[in-house]
C-alpha cells in the first residue's frame, strides 16, 4: 500500500455532471492514484460504500451513475447495453484517462465486458463481479420482473442483516421509487433477451486486457456457471470464487473484494 | 343509445382453493388447473348467450381480451369477433379491445379486423387498449414501451386501413418494408374506435384528443364524473364539444325474478377473491414502466405490501354506490336512470353475470334485460337526449370532420 494511502473515512468524494456522447452523466469521484471505473449494479448504488472507499485508498475511483439510473438523466433513445458501454468508452476519452481499469458489479459487469470487446487493448485490467451478460446453459438469471423490489435485492444477499444495514430493514418509499425507475431503465435496454447478449461470448475472445472474474459461491441472481463461462471465453482470465458470498459481494464482503481487486488491478 | 351485452367469459370451472393457496390467480397460476373439457363447455355456453343477446334486442356485443387468468377465458377477442361476424346479423361487434402493445405485427391485426368488418357487413367497432400489466409479462412484451407501442401500433393500423398501399413504415417499434394488406375495412373512413379504461388519466386525454369515445369501466359515479370533466376539457382544447356520443360506461347489472336471487347472483361479481381481475399480484400487475408516473409512489408501496391496492372496494360498497346493480327490473331501472342522469353516457355495456352464475340464470338475466330493462333505458335515453355515435352520426375521429359514409352492405 502506498505511503500516501488515506483511511476510508478520509476519502473526499466529489460529484460532477458530464455530458458524454448524448447522455448527461452524474459521476462520483474520490481517491488518488491510477484511475478505475466502477460500474454499479442494475439496482443503482448508494451514494457511498465501504467498497468504493477501500478502492479509493489506492486508486482514483470514478463511480458514474449509468444513463437513466440514479442521478443520471434518462436518454429516451438508448436501446441496449452496448449503448451504455459506448457511452462509458466516451467518458474515458472525455476524462482523458489512460491505464484505466474497469470493475463491473453485476449488471455493471456486463457493461464492462462489452466495453472490453470494444477496446481490446484499451483497458488496463477488467474485473467482472457476478456479471450478467452471458446466458446460463443450465440455470436462469433471476427475473426481476416477477419479484418485488425488496425481494429482488434481498435475493442478492446471503446475510440479510447486511441488507438491513445498507438499505434499512424497511427501505423508505423514495428508495423504492428509485429502484422502480432503475428497473424501468433496465427494461428499456435489457428486456429481451433478459440480462444477456447472445453474441457476447463469441466476441470476448478478442479481449487482450487481463481479466479477473469474481463470483459468490451462493449467487442466487446470476448462476456461478456464468462466471465459469466468462473465464472460459476471456483469454488471460481467472475465476475467483468467494465462499459464502451471494450476488452483492461488494456490499457483503467489501474488504475481501477490495483486496482481490486492488492486488489484481495494481499490477503494472 | 347503444346498449351492449358483456361477459368477462369467466373460467368458472377452476379450483378456487388452489388459487387462494397460490396467492395469485393470474400470470403464474398454473394452467394445469385449466380443464379444456370445461373450457369447451363454457365457450359454447357463452356463444349461446351472445346469440340470445342479439335475439332479445341488445344493440351490440362487447368483447374483451385477457391472458393467463381464470377471470377471463377470452385470450383473443378477434376469435370471438370472427365467430360472431358470421353468427349474428344485426348487433355491433364491439371489441374493447385489442391490446395493441401485445402485437408484434400491427399490420396483421389490421388485416384481421378488416376481415371481421367485411364478413359482418360493416358491424365492427374496433376498440384498442394498452393491455393490463400482467398481459405484458404473459406476452413477453416490454412494459417500459407500452404507451409508445400503443400509439405507434394505432397509427400503423389506421394507416393500413386508410392509406393506399403499398407503403413503407419505419417506426420506432415497428418497421414494415411493405404495408399493402389485401383486406381493407368495409366501413369508411374506417371502423369506429372506442377506448375503454379505468384509472389512467393519460388514456382519457389521448382518447379525447383523438375524438374517440371513452368507455369508463365500472368506475364509481363520482370518479366517472371526473373522467368526463377531464375528457370534456381536453375536447374543448382540441376544438370540439364533447357530448354523450363520446361517453360510454360498463355497468355490472344482474337482473332476476326476485331481489334475493339477483343479489345472490350479483355476489359472483366478486368471485375472483374480491377483485374483478382476481388476486392481483402486486408485482406482476404493475411492471416497471407500465403505470403512469403520477401513480408511481402508490404502486411501489403496493408492490412491497405497504398501503392498500388503490382499486379495491367491498361488495356492499359497490352495491351502495351502484358500481354493481342487482335486483328485479323494477329496482334496477331507477338506478340506471340515476347513472344516465348523473353521467350522461350514450353507450352502456351491461355486464350481466360472472363467476358461478348458472347457465339458466345467465340466460334468464339476458332475457329480462332485453325484454324489460333495455326498453326502459332507451326511453330514458330519449328523454335525456343521449344519442349514440351512430345516431348522432359522429365523426369517426378528430381527423375526419365530416360524418362517415354509411356501410355499403
Amino acid at each position: 500500500m502506498s505511503a500516501l494511502a488515506t483511511s476510508a473515512t478520509d476519502v473526499a468524494w466529489t460529484t460532477e455532471e458530464m455530458r458524454v456522447a448524448g447522455s448527461l452523466l452524474r459521476v462520483r469521484k474520490g481517491g488518488a492514484g491510477d484511475p478505475v471505473l466502477v460500474l454499479h449494479h442494475e439496482i443503482g448504488s448508494p451514494e457511498r460504500l465501504p467498497f468504493y472507499d477501500a478502492l479509493a485508498r489506492r486508486f482514483t475511483v470514478y463511480v458514474p451513475s449509468h444513463p437513466g439510473y440514479d442521478g443520471s438523466e434518462r436518454p429516451g433513445w438508448m436501446r441496449n447495453v452496448r449503448d451504455v458501454a459506448v457511452t462509458y468508452q466516451a467518458l474515458i476519452a472525455a476524462l482523458n484517462l489512460s491505464k484505466v481499469s474497469v470493475i463491473g458489479l453485476g449488471f455493471g459487469g456486463w457493461i464492462a465486458a462489452e466495453m472490453a470487446t470494444m477496446a481490446p487493448r484499451g483497458l488496463h485490467r477488467v474485473v467482472l463481479v457476478g456479471a450478467m451478460g452471458i446466458k446460463p446453459a443450465q440455470g436462469d438469471i433471476l427475473d426481476e420482473a416477477l419479484v418485488s423490489y425488496i425481494d429482488y435485492v434481498r435475493a442478492g444477499f446471503e446475510k440479510q442483516e447486511i441488507f438491513d444495514q445498507v438499505f434499512g430493514a424497511e427501505p423508505p418509499t423514495p428508495l423504492l421509487e428509485q429502484w422502480d425507475l432503475n428497473r424501468e431503465m433496465t427494461f428499456r435496454i435489457a428486456w429481451k433477451p433478459y440480462m444477456y447478449n447472445p453474441t457476447l461470448p463469441h466476441l470476448l475472445g478478442g479481449v487482450k486486457s487481463p481479466s479477473l472474474v469474481v463470483w459468490g459461491r451462493r449467487d442466487r441472481i446470476v448462476p456461478l456457471e456464468c462466471g465459469e463461462a466468462y473465464a472460459r471465453a476471456l483469454p488471460q482470465s481467472r475465476l475467483a470464487v468467494i465462499e459464502g458470498a451471494g450476488h452483492f459481494i461488494d456490499m457483503e464482503q467489501p474488504e475481501a473484494l477490495a483486496k482481490l481487486v486492488i492486488e489484481f488491478a495494481a499490477q503494472p | 343509445m347503444h346498449l351492449m351485452y358483456f361477459s368477462e367469459q369467466p373460467m368458472s370451472a377452476y379450483p378456487a382453493d388452489e388459487g387462494k393457496e397460490f396467492g395469485a390467480t393470474a400470470l403464474m397460476f398454473s394452467n394445469k388447473f385449466f380443464n379444456p373439457v370445461e373450457g369447451s363447455r363454457l365457450y359454447n355456453e357463452y356463444l349461446e348467450h351472445y346469440r340470445l343477446a342479439e335475439e332479445v334486442g341488445f344493440d351490440g356485443i362487447m368483447l374483451n381480451e385477457h391472458h393467463n387468468a381464470p377471470f377471463c377465458m377470452q385470450a383473443k377477442c378477434n376469435v370471438f369477433a370472427s365467430i360472431l361476424a358470421a353468427m349474428t346479423k344485426r348487433v355491433k361487434l364491439v371489441l374493447l379491445g385489442n391490446p395493441l402493445p401485445l402485437a408484434d405485427n400491427p399490420v396483421r391485426l389490421a388485416e384481421e379486423l378488416s376481415m371481421i368488418d367485411m364478413i359482418s357487413k360493416g358491424r365492427l367497432v374496433s376498440g384498442f387498449v394498452r393491455g393490463g400489466g400482467q398481459e405484458q409479462l404473459a406476452a413477453g412484451v416490454n412494459p417500459a414501451y407500452n404507451r409508445e407501442r400503443f400509439e405507434e401500433a394505432h397509427e400503423l393500423i389506421v394507416r393500413a386501413w386508410t392509406q393506399t398501399g403499398p407503403f413503407r413504415f419505419e417506426g420506432t417499434h415497428y418497421q414494415h418494408r411493405v404495408v399493402n394488406p389485401w383486406a381493407v375495412p368495409l366501413q369508411k373512413p374506417h371502423p369506429r374506435i372506442w377506448i375503454p379504461g379505468v384509472l389512467s388519466k393519460e388514456t382519457i386525454i389521448w382518447a379525447a384528443r383523438q375524438r374517440y369515445p371513452y368507455i369508463a369501466l365500472s368506475t364509481a359515479i363520482d370518479a366517472t364524473k371526473k373522467i368526463w370533466e377531464l375528457y370534456d376539457s381536453v375536447a374543448a382544447e382540441a376544438g370540439y364539444t364533447a357530448g354523450p356520443e363520446n361517453r360510454g360506461y360498463l355497468q355490472r347489472c344482474h337482473v332476476a325474478d326476485t331481489e334475493e336471487k339477483a343479489m345472490a347472483n350479483a355476489r359472483q361479481f366478486m368471485w375472483m377473491q374480491g377483485e374483478f381481475t382476481g388476486l392481483a399480484h402486486p408485482v406482476w400487475s404493475t411492471p416497471s414502466g407500465y403505470f403512469s408516473p403520477s401513480y408511481r409512489k402508490a404502486f411501489v408501496e403496493f408492490a412491497v405490501g405497504r398501503g392498500a391496492n388503490p382499486r379495491a372496494a367491498t361488495f356492499e360498497d359497490q352495491i351502495r354506490n351502484q358500481q354493481i346493480i342487482a335486483g328485479t327490473p323494477k329496482t334496477v331501472i331507477p338506478k340506471l336512470r340515476r347513472l344516465l342522469e348523473e353521467t350522461r353516457p350514450s353507450i352502456v355495456g351491461f355486464w350481466a353475470s360472472d363467476g358461478f352464475v348458472s347457465n339458466e340464470d345467465s340466460k334468464k338475466c339476458i332475457r329480462m334485460l332485453g325484454l324489460e330493462v333495455l326498453p326502459a333505458v332507451r326511453e330514458i335515453g330519449k328523454e335525456l337526449g343521449l344519442l349514440s355515435p351512430f345516431e348522432a352520426n359522429a365523426p369517426v375521429s378528430i381527423a375526419h370532420s365530416t360524418p362517415p359514409a354509411p356501410a355499403m352492405a
